[in-house]
């Protein structure tokens, strides 16, 4: 269903992803793991056709999402790790525009807009605007319109991110079913090692923009004789923290950016 | 079509909802009619010229659309700096019908606050002397809202951050407005100063709603029309190919 392969990119003359290659089989919930600045993101927007690779192939149902972006983007949802809702609308009409875009026919997006905001306890807001919303609400929001259509794939970039137990627990058992009753193919991050165990079929670990290691949870462990997830994690990442070296690199970078003005 | 609808909705909606900016966009338009219109009345009387504020209104109803619409389009930067383009960029809509309902969206907030100028200036005392021209003039409003939405766009497809909106408003939108012939006659002007007044698109937008409302005519409303619709699709088709380039 996703096929990677070779995939390179160069931001500026800095290497996110370095010649990474994996496969999604239909009907799999495969997370994709690896600590901060490791390249997950941007490799989810070049399947989301947000960003040109630089080098390298993929495939997202047998499309090519830099060249047949539109096909391409009928195939999967996404819920983003950065806030993408609009602050001015009300939760109801942020669904509502993103139900129109995906043309679900009224009837049904009325229905589901109402169910998912009641499972994601949004619907007494529903009227407010969204400003008016904490960061956990205005998340649930996200995750509720990211599962609004029923797309083939979904890619999920960190969607616990700041959420409560209650609400995370929620989200996974709904992934978890539309997975087993849509056969929905899942691609996921996350840095609870807990959720991947729990959901992901199989895991692909990320470092510096290569994949270190892929399988499912009980390989990785075996592999590196880690009793946890996380053990296994931490023996094939090191345990260096990376938000302290990138920060510097990072600033120079958007300095660049800046400089740069048409994005690469 | 139903997503040009809720793209155009969305910004229709924004617009409504933002009291403050309505209000304080139209502080710009009264100033120059009360500053301008009421302090150079009586030299531009002497000098022959007639009533300013009758010359000048059409200029300030340019005025206010053009900075409303490259706002409009500009806002775009914010939905990219707060996140929201990611949205309708993996959407599965074409590209260039995402940019067409945003442009006819900031179109429309642009043609909206160009019609409470016109208010404005018939409480300042304008007189509107050819009323069957009134189709021909909310059509030139039409184009110049489009084309300068489409401006706007265009500009912040390539700018990912305010960093260069100062540079933008200073060396392009000003100039546009100033040297348009929306404070002054086109006639006996030095030649550099003619050379650019008849390249600038905003002339030919001043020119015909001088036409249209007045009576009054340089280029004259047919040539306004044509250059007008010319470039309105020349900046929508620029801003379709440079918003599809976007990558996040
Ligand atoms: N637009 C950009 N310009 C320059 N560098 C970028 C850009 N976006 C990301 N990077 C760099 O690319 C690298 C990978 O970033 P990416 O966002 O893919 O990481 P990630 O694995 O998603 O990390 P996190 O867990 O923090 O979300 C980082 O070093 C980051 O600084
Ligand atoms: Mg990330």
């Amino acid at each position: 269903m996703i096929r990677v392969s070779n995939l390179v990119k160069n931001y500026g003359d800095f290497q996110a992803v370095r010649d990474i290659s994996f496969d999604v089989d239909e009907g799999e919930i495969f997370a994709f793991l690896g600590p901060n600045g490791a390249g997950k993101t941007t490799t989810i927007k070049i399947l989301t056709t947000l960003l040109k690779p630089t080098s390298g192939a993929v495939e997202l149902d047998g499309l090519d999402p830099s060249v047949q972006h539109n096909e391409a983007r009928k195939r999967f949802g996404i819920v983003f790790q950065d806030p993408s809702l609009d602050d001015e609308l009300t939760a109801y009409e942020n669904m509502d525009f993103h139900g129109v875009l995906y043309k679900v026919p009224r009837k049904i997006r009325r229905e589901r807009i109402e169910s998912l905001l009641k499972l994601f306890e949004l619907w007494d807001r529903r009227n407010d605007p969204v400003k008016q919303y904490s960061g956990g609400m205005k998340r649930r929001l996200e995750i509720a319109r990211g599962l609004l259509h029923t797309p083939k794939i979904l890619f999920l970039d960190e969607p616990t991110l700041g959420l409560d137990p209650q609400t995370r627990n929620q989200l996974w058992t709904h992934v978890k079913k539309l997975n087993e009753d849509e056969r929905v193919t899942v691609f996921m991050t996350t840095h609870y090692m807990e959720e991947a165990e729990r959901v992901a079929h199989r895991i692909a670990i990320i470092d510096h923009g290569k994949i270190v290691a892929q399988g499912t949870a009980q390989q990785l462990k075996e592999q590196t004789g880690g009793e946890t997830l996380e053990q296994a994690f931490l023996a094939l990442t090191g345990s260096t923290i990376r938000d302290e070296d990138a920060s510097s690199v990072d600033q120079m970078r958007s300095m660049a950016r800046m400089f740069r003005r048409g994005r690469s | 079509m139903s997503a040009i609808y809720i793209l155009w909705l969305r910004q229709l909606k924004r617009y409504l909802r933002s009291k403050p900016r309505i209000i304080a966009s139209l502080g710009q338009p009264l100033l120059f009619l009360v500053a301008l219109g009421f302090g150079f009345g009586p030299i531009f009387q002497r000098a022959g010229q007639g009533n300013y504020i009758q010359f000048l209104a059409p200029g300030v109803i340019a005025m206010t659309i053009l900075f409303t619409a490259v706002f409009s389009g500009i806002e775009l930067i914010w939905d990219r700096q707060f996140g929201f383009l990611k949205e309708t960029l993996v959407a599965p809509v074409p590209r260039i019908l995402v940019m067409i309902g945003r442009t006819l969206g900031g179109a429309t907030v642009a043609m909206i606050q160009g019609l409470i100028v016109i208010v404005i200036c018939l409480i300042a005392g304008f007189r509107v002397t050819n009323f069957h021209a009134l189709p021909e003039a909310i059509l030139v409003m039409v184009l110049v809202s489009i084309m300068f939405t489409a401006l706007g766009t265009a500009i912040a497809s390539v700018l990912s951050d305010f960093q260069g909106f100062q540079l933008i408003m200073n060396f392009l939108v000003m100039p546009i407005f100033f040297l348009s012939g929306a404070l002054f006659p086109l006639t006996n002007l030095p030649k550099v100063l003619n050379i650019i007044a008849t390249i600038d698109p905003l002339s030919y937008g001043v020119d015909g709603l001088r036409s249209a409302l007045i009576g009054v005519a340089h280029f004259g409303l047919p040539l306004d029309l044509a250059v007008l619709s010319i470039i309105a699709a020349a900046l929508v088709g620029l801003g379709s190919v440079l918003f599809s380039r976007i990558q996040l």
